[in-house]
């Protein structure tokens, strides 16, 4: 290696180091850790303990009425709020995407609940799903039942999707702005010629250009969901009640690691969140994502 | 094809709707809690629906300012926190963007890539790991437990490493016949042309340490070392229908964030539509 050579690789090497260090310990020294502790039964008390036990922790799951309970939290969770946070998401973008006057400032509006941290937020809304609160005075001007938002299993899943769909829409959105940017007016102007109808010129030509946008907002959305936490836990204070009602997976591994030290089992169950995550990730990455990479 | 002037008209006006009433729908909670933090405990408790206090007060801030010693330390916690990590991510992940870059040296595609990778990694896998190695370090409830972790960010290491490649080499090229080192050019050439994307950079991670709720309450043990939204979510089992208090300590919390949105939202949007297309 020429001198010159050597004197860059050094330089390169230098300028990742921070980079290095922190990723090395903080992140894959940890993906290794987590798979070790997935296969043992961890004592911490008294100095740390490690009993190997096999695929223990993985078949434990099964037998675990809260992991079902979890799972199927955070599957509803999901089927009902992606969907509804996609839609929502387009048809916002759709209408700030035509000139109109003020969307600058209607897009500003719309995106306060993003910059909010979600502690805030849950907070907020906790205050306003109160018995007494404000929706329930909503939904008594106009006629409809009042509900225990809080404290109803029925209910208090409902409750925190509401303001899931309505903090996260507006990111969405945006993604879907920067995407309706890049759609050429030339294929907007031959639909015009051919006399096409505003909501035709939508739901042909704007719509099947989005796909890949699409897809990617759902595969987030999906990916978002699976690991709700912070909501669930400032409104359940950390228990995930009323009656496991606002269970979800991520709460379950904070709960069997933080709260009864049962690091192996937690690790065991994190470590299949993030295959599923991880497996979602890559099916999103080669069926749309042609990265833009050099 | 010109006749539908009309259908045009109507168009606008559903456009309006929508736009005007998903914007009160956005607005609406904020207001609310606004609100709430000027109102007296016997105005909350009636349960009326007002916007406007009918007694306007301002004791609940002055209450968690003064009454409440641990409020503006949790409001410091996260501003020191919040800044070092600022700082630390725009230095080393504009280096690490720039040799990806720049420097081509053996063992470059591969660090792109493990960057690449690190990426679709999910936090909650790495969340039980590392909390046993910040034990092993002696490091659990404390500042370094909490910045150093985050002192790196992946997708933004990818963006600066996309924003250098798309920026013309000359200027580099004429520091380095200059003279100019290699650290000399990275910090007073390309660095200071980076202010963009270091802008849209520094939003995020400034918003992503300030909002961050789950590592400070993995890692974070007594309550002089927590951070706001720890803070707030005891504020909340301690205060538990004291919503004025909640409400306005709230309110305390959001405002440099929104502050600072208000002033970037132009990078943010850029932040946005990047992770978007990567």
């Amino acid at each position: 290696m020429s001198r010159r050579k050597l004197r860059e690789t050094a330089a390169g090497y230098l300028f990742l180091l921070p980079t290095l260090l922190v990723i090395g310990t903080f992140l894959l020294v940890p993906i290794v850790y987590a798979l070790f502790l997935s296969f043992h039964k961890v004592q911490l008390l008294g100095g740390i303990s490690y009993r190997f036990i096999d695929i223990g922790n993985y078949t434990r799951m099964i037998d675990d009425d809260r992991v079902w309970i979890a799972l199927y939290n955070t599957f509803e969770y999901a089927l009902i709020v992606v969907p509804l946070q996609t839609a929502l998401a387009i048809l916002l973008a759709a209408v700030l995407n035509s000139k109109l006057r003020g969307r600058n400032a209607f897009r500003v509006l719309y995106f306060l609940p993003t910059v909010t941290s979600s502690a805030v937020l849950t907070l907020i809304f906790m205050w306003i799903f109160k018995t007494d609160g404000l929706l329930n005075d909503l939904l008594g001007f106009f006629g409809f039942p009042a509900f225990n938002w809080l404290g109803d299993p029925k209910v208090a899943l409902k409750a925190i999707m509401l303001m899931n769909v309505w903090s996260t829409a507006p990111y969405f959105m945006v993604i879907y702005l920067a995407a309706l940017q890049d759609i050429p007016d030339s294929l907007y102007e031959a639909a015009e010629i051919d006399g096409a109808r505003t909501l035709r010129k939508f739901w042909s030509i704007t719509l099947p250009l989005l796909k890949p946008v699409t897809f990617f907002v759902v595969t987030m959305g999906i990916i978002g969901t699976f690991q709700l936490f912070d909501q669930a836990y400032i409104f359940s204070n950390g228990s995930g009640g009323p009656n496991n009602s606002t269970l979800t997976v991520v709460l379950l591994i904070y709960q069997y690691a933080f709260k009864n030290l049962d690091m192996g089992y937690a690790a065991s169950l994190a470590v299949m969140l993030a295959a599923v995550i991880m497996l979602i990730t890559v099916i999103q990455r080669r069926l749309f994502g042609e990265e833009k990479l050099n | 094809m010109w006749d539908h002037k009309g259908v045009r008209i109507t168009l606008r006006i559903i456009q309006y709707a929508i736009l005007i009433s998903y914007a009160v729908i956005t607005f609406i909670p904020f207001l609310w809690a606004l609100s709430a933090s000027f109102k007296t405990l016997a105005e909350i408790s009636t349960g009326e629906p007002n916007f406007i206090p009918k007694v306007f007060t301002l004791d609940n801030y002055k209450q968690i300012f003064i009454d409440e010693p641990l409020f503006p330390r949790w409001f410091g916690n996260s501003s020191f926190v919040a800044v070092v990590v600022l700082g630390l991510n725009l230095l080393f992940n504009s280096m690490a963007g720039y040799a990806l870059a720049r420097f081509n040296f053996p063992g470059n595609k591969l660090m792109f890539f493990g960057i690449l990778a690190v990426l679709m990694i999910p936090g909650q896998l790495t969340l039980i790991p590392s909390y046993m190695i910040l034990n092993e370090f002696g490091w659990l409830n404390s500042f370094q437990g909490l910045i150093v972790p985050s002192a790196v960010n992946a997708t933004f290491i990818f963006m600066m490493r996309q924003f250098f490649l798309s920026f013309p080499k000359d200027l580099e090229e004429a520091a380095e016949i200059d003279g100019m080192g290699r650290f000399g050019t990275f910090f007073r050439i390309a660095l200071p042309l980076a202010g963009p994307a270091l802008a849209a950079q520094a939003v995020f991670i400034f918003m992503g340490s300030w909002n961050d709720f789950m590592r400070p309450l993995v890692i974070m043990s007594e309550k002089a070392m927590f951070t706001l939204p720890l803070g707030l979510n005891t504020f909340k089992g301690q205060y538990y229908s004291f919503w004025n208090l909640i409400m306005a300590a709230s309110m305390v919390f959001t405002l440099p964030a929104l502050i600072l949105f208000i002033f970037f939202n132009r990078f943010f949007v850029q932040g946005i539509t990047f992770s978007g297309i990567k």
